[in-house]
């Protein structure tokens, strides 16, 4: 066990010593550089169930990937060749996913996704011993389209970076969108500056704007379009409102509609216990990527209630399958080729005193799965 | 034996004891770790051509390093989905056989190094270390939208390609294969270095007038200095590839090509052995800092730092003293 | 596509160059003088932008946030030359390189220690926000056009420095003749430390600037610094001429290929593939430009020959 995940469990959870532990799990998250929030909440999220749940038979090695494709194969690597994991998660990007997660389950280990969902793992390379608990990618885009149609667009901008998950989310709005294109941009990965694209959007005659931009890229679009005062409506999927970068947004975001599986305000008893524990624990309000990674660890360990990976993993999995849990997101469970079948909500960004967050208004899709499910030959 | 020959025997037993104590320990990832640090002082061993012999400063060898990941991941990937490439004219069919996979990694990033060299060796200094950064930076931005390859997503190879007689998957087998790919390239440019080609080299880094004057071709030297040099990096850009069953751009992003700058001036530039002292001394690193604290980059830099302050020569010159290189 | 949207497009281009030459400013003066590359530089950049977004957040004064930016720059920039570049003039650009890298790693976890993983807030001052109508009926950001201001004023005062005061002749000589000036009784070493602490505090300046609309987090600096290489490489290093020139056009080739690169593909392509190929081929063009510019000048625009 390394001394970095010694140390925190040490500080978090009395665990026993792992002499005694029976399963172990691998983790492997972004917790340093530009995108280390989302592998913290992702982390954080965990191991607060890992804690509510008492046991003291579970080791946790968790490393990070530094968001980079070729150290999170090697971290994978050790974990399996060295550490001996039974499970493993934790990875925040499909990049890296697609770069770990065939090679994981090929070796007879369990994967559960926290937060990538690329197509590719739903369609044609769905695995038995891969579980997705977060969305498959296209499904929050697919949501702000649905939304879009209710909302009464007809002519939408849509805007993305050019990557394969930037491509994945213009098609996803397509998908269920039912009115014009006002246009189509791919913009650069990582660019900070997006006057051009606005000035697009002002000449194009719109009358909204999708747009999917992760991270500072999504900070620095709303930032500008608000100045620019432009006040055509904007619709994105929850990435780009987290509760970690709503507040560099600032007031900027308010009133800004998006879709998200999650929502600190859903009103049901597993998500309300969750958010104040998460409060009383790190002293902030939880994001969509907290809840995920609080999701998967109960879900692994309403699993082992069941069944243990290493004596029978084919129960393990049906325990899985069954998603017998209680989700922060409400009503959960596993399609054919095991990614959520959950409902998809629209939130608007609130300000709530000092802090920015997001409200619940409306479902935009119910119970959906994804569109990759039929490819898949499990 | 000088005292740089006894350093660089005691690099080369480590690089034969470890591994196979690994391998009788059961230890296979201790095999993995060793086998990622001979590919990088393979990459680098290839960028040590074009510095320490040509003076060619280049911030732009993850071009080749990424050429031959992709060469790797595209011939696999057809392979593995047994369809061929361009199927309406040449139709070429994928490979998963290693040597053919080596030498069309090798051809190509050749090719490639040729072309940037043509073009780069018009420029010199701070001018050149820039050129080779932007056509770096070209290539990076290619592949990440290159939608046919996966984009930034990368290509994913399932199963390890395949060398005949050998067992790639058994994780000391393609160690040695690796080794044995080092100690070639290793070969190689101890060859070349003492050759009437790598003396003129030499010269026509210090006194590039001289050697221009003598009617001997300076800028051509050079730039079969490059071509090899991009060559071997190529070569470890497959073996990477292969070491993780993976490639993405990050194999071409500048971060890439500074790292196999910091294993040839970490180990000690223009030292036969300072790329392969580096490559070893900054996987060693990454795996016992990784392990101290969420902000181990802090002690990475602080200890990169230390070195190029009060260890001038790298490593092997910290150990070996002021010997001159091999030449 | 309409004319007010080329103007506005020429504007943002021009706002873009202005701000990256705030950063090439100090890195091609840093070079010309004391012959350093200095890649660190983002991360004073970096500086610059976190100090803005404190000092902001503490005193609700945007001004005073810059002026923090400016000083807290300066001040980093005095200290690394003082402990480690002062060591790396008479060494190759291989140690430079590898050392300032190696600065880079410290300081981008270093501020994320202190300041955390999660992006900082820094706003725009209330009297800048929000959009003005130029003639023609352009609605253009109001904080844009200040920076484009902003940006022209430092470029004036720095070419009023260099070319009008004792310190700057001073400069100037020691870009050609190191030893002499040091003969002459200048000294050369606080003369090298203020070079460097005021190329670091442009550097901070563009930080606060540009953090106010874009997002201030760790490893903001480094697209900003290949950027501003490519710059100073077009321009010829260390010329500050060649940086402005430089920057300007760096800055209309970005945004402008963005914008017209799609069009064009547009015109015998499916539009959605035209986006595509359009963006892609954007997102390379200034490494392009650069690549022509030195097989054509392999000095650069306005460099030395040698």
């Amino acid at each position: 066990m390394t001394m970095k995940a010694t140390l925190l469990l040490a500080s978090m959870i009395a665990l026993g010593s792992a002499a005694s532990a029976e399963t172990r799990i691998g983790m492997i998250t972004t917790l340093s550089g530009g995108g280390a929030s989302l592998g913290i909440d992702v982390r954080d999220g965990f191991l607060l169930a890992l804690e509510q749940s008492g046991r003291d038979d579970i080791e946790m090695i968790i490393e990070d990937d530094e968001r980079a494709p070729d150290v999170a194969v090697q971290l994978a690597d050790r974990m399996i060749q060295a550490e001996d994991v039974d499970i493993m998660t934790g990875i925040i990007w499909s990049n890296l996913a697609m770069a770990v997660v065939p090679s994981v389950t090929a070796q007879d280990v369990f994967y559960l996704s926290p937060n990538a969902g690329p197509s590719q793992l739903a369609g044609r390379g769905c695995h038995p011993n891969y579980f997705n608990v977060a969305w498959q990618n296209d499904n929050l885009h697919e949501a702000a389209g649905a939304y879009a149609n209710t909302a009464g667009y007809t002519n939408s901008f849509i805007l993305a970076p050019n990557y394969p998950a930037g491509q994945d989310a213009l098609s996803g709005y397509q998908r269920f969108y039912e009115g014009e294109l006002a246009g189509e941009l791919y913009t650069q990965l990582g660019q900070t500056d997006y006057a051009a694209e606005i000035a697009q959007i002002r000449a194009s005659g719109a009358d909204s704007v999708f747009f999917f931009l992760p991270g500072g890229m999504g900070i620095s679009f709303l930032r500008q379009y608000a100045d620019s005062g432009l006040d055509i409506p904007v619709i994105g999927p929850a990435f780009s409102f987290d509760q970690g970068i709503l507040q560099a947004v600032g007031a900027d975001a308010l009133g800004v509609v998006n879709t998200s599986q999650w929502s600190p305000d859903l009103e049901n008893e597993a998500n309300v216990a969750f958010v104040s524990a998460f409060e009383e624990a790190y002293g902030r309000i939880p994001s969509l990527y907290a809840s995920q990674g609080f999701d998967t660890a109960n879900l692994i360990l309403s699993a082992l209630e069941v069944a243990d990976p290493n004596d029978d993993p084919d129960a393990f999995r049906e325990a899985l399958r069954a998603a017998d849990f209680a989700s922060t997101r409400g009503e959960f469970t596993f399609g054919p080729n095991h990614h959520p079948i959950q409902d998809i909500y629209v939130r608007e960004v609130v300000q709530d005193g000092e802090i920015f967050t997001n409200r619940l208004i409306g479902v935009a899709l119910e119970d959906r799965g994804d569109a990759y499910a039929d490819d898949c030959s499990m | 034996m000088t005292r740089e020959g006894y350093v660089n025997s005691a690099l080369v037993a480590a690089l034969i004891g470890v591994p196979l104590w690994a391998h009788v320990a059961g230890e296979p990832f201790t095999i993995t770790l060793a086998t990622r640090a001979v590919i990088f002082a393979l990459a680098a061993v290839g960028l040590n051509l074009a510095l320490g012999l040509g003076g060619l400063v280049s911030l732009g060898h993850a071009v080749f390093f990424g050429i031959g990941g992709y060469a790797m991941g595209i011939l696999a990937y057809h392979a593995q989905i047994y369809s061929p490439m361009f199927p309406d004219t040449l139709a070429i069919e994928g490979t998963k056989s290693m040597p053919v996979i080596w030498l069309v990694a090798i051809l190509c990033s050749a090719l490639a190094a040729f072309v940037i060299g043509l073009l780069s060796l018009r420029t010199t200094g701070v001018y050149f270390i820039m050129i080779t950064l932007a056509f770096g930076q070209m290539f990076y931005y290619f592949t990440i939208s290159w939608s046919a390859y996966g984009g930034e997503d990368g290509l994913s190879i399932y199963i390890r390609n395949s060398f005949p007689g050998l067992n790639t998957l058994v994780p000391i087998q393609f160690y040695a294969l690796c080794f044995a790919l080092l100690g070639g390239a290793l070969w190689l440019s101890a060859r070349i270095a003492r050759s009437p080609f790598g003396l003129m080299l030499n010269a026509s880094r210090q006194v590039p007038h001289r050697v221009e004057t003598v009617g001997l071709n300076g800028q051509r030297a050079k730039l079969l200095a490059f071509v090899i040099s991009g060559a071997i990096t190529g070569l470890a850009g497959a073996l990477f590839a292969d070491l993780n069953r993976f490639v993405s751009p990050t194999m071409f992003s500048w971060h890439m090509s500074g790292e196999i700058m910091i294993f040839v001036i970490l180990g000690g530039v223009a030292r036969l052995f300072g790329p392969v002292a580096g490559a070893v001394l900054f996987v060693a690193m990454e795996h016992v800092l990784g392990d101290l604290s969420d902000y181990w980059h802090i002690y990475l830099g602080a200890v990169l730092l230390g070195i190029v302050l009060f260890a001038r020569g790298g490593v092997i010159g910290l150990l070996a003293g002021q010997a001159k290189g091999h030449d | 596509m309409s004319a007010i949207l080329i103007v506005e497009q020429v504007l943002n281009g021009l706002q873009f160059g202005v701000m990256l030459f705030l950063m090439a400013a100090g890195l091609t003066l840093i070079f010309g003088v004391m012959g350093l590359i200095n890649l660190a530089h983002g991360s004073l950049y970096m500086i610059g932008a976190f100090i803005a977004a404190t000092v902001a957040g503490l005193t609700g004064s945007f001004l005073l946030a810059v002026v923090a930016a400016m000083a807290a720059g300066a001040m980093a920039g005095a200290l690394i030359e003082m402990t480690v570049i002062r060591r790396l003039y008479h060494t190759d650009h291989l140690d430079q390189v590898l050392a300032t890298f190696a600065l880079i790693l410290i300081f981008s976890e270093g501020t994320r220690a202190l300041f955390g993983s999660f992006p900082l807030y820094l706003d725009t001052p209330a009297l800048l926000s929000g959009p003005v109508t130029l003639p023609g009926g352009i609605e253009y950001p109001r904080y844009r056009l200040a920076l484009i201001a902003a940006g022209l004023a430092v470029a004036l005062g720095l070419w009023l420095l260099i070319a009008k005061t004792r310190i700057g002749i001073q400069i100037r000589a020691g870009e050609n003749d190191r030893e002499m000036i040091a003969a002459l009784g200048v000294d050369i070493r606080t003369l090298y430390t203020f070079v460097f602490a005021l190329g670091a505090a442009l550097a901070g300046l563009a930080g606060a600037l540009v953090g106010a609309i874009q997002s201030v987090q760790v490893g903001m600096g480094e697209p900003v610094l290949i950027l501003a290489f490519v710059v100073i490489v077009i321009g010829g290093i260390g010329s500050i001429k060649g940086a402005f020139v430089g920057a300007l056009i760096v800055g209309l080739t970005d945004t402008l290929g963005g914008v017209f690169l799609p069009e064009l593909f547009k015109l015998f392509m499916e539009p959605a593939s035209a986006t595509q190929i359009g963006a892609s081929l954007s997102s390379m063009a200034i490494y392009l430009l650069m690549a022509a510019v030195l097989i054509w000048r392999p000095t650069g625009l306005f460099g030395v020959r040698t």
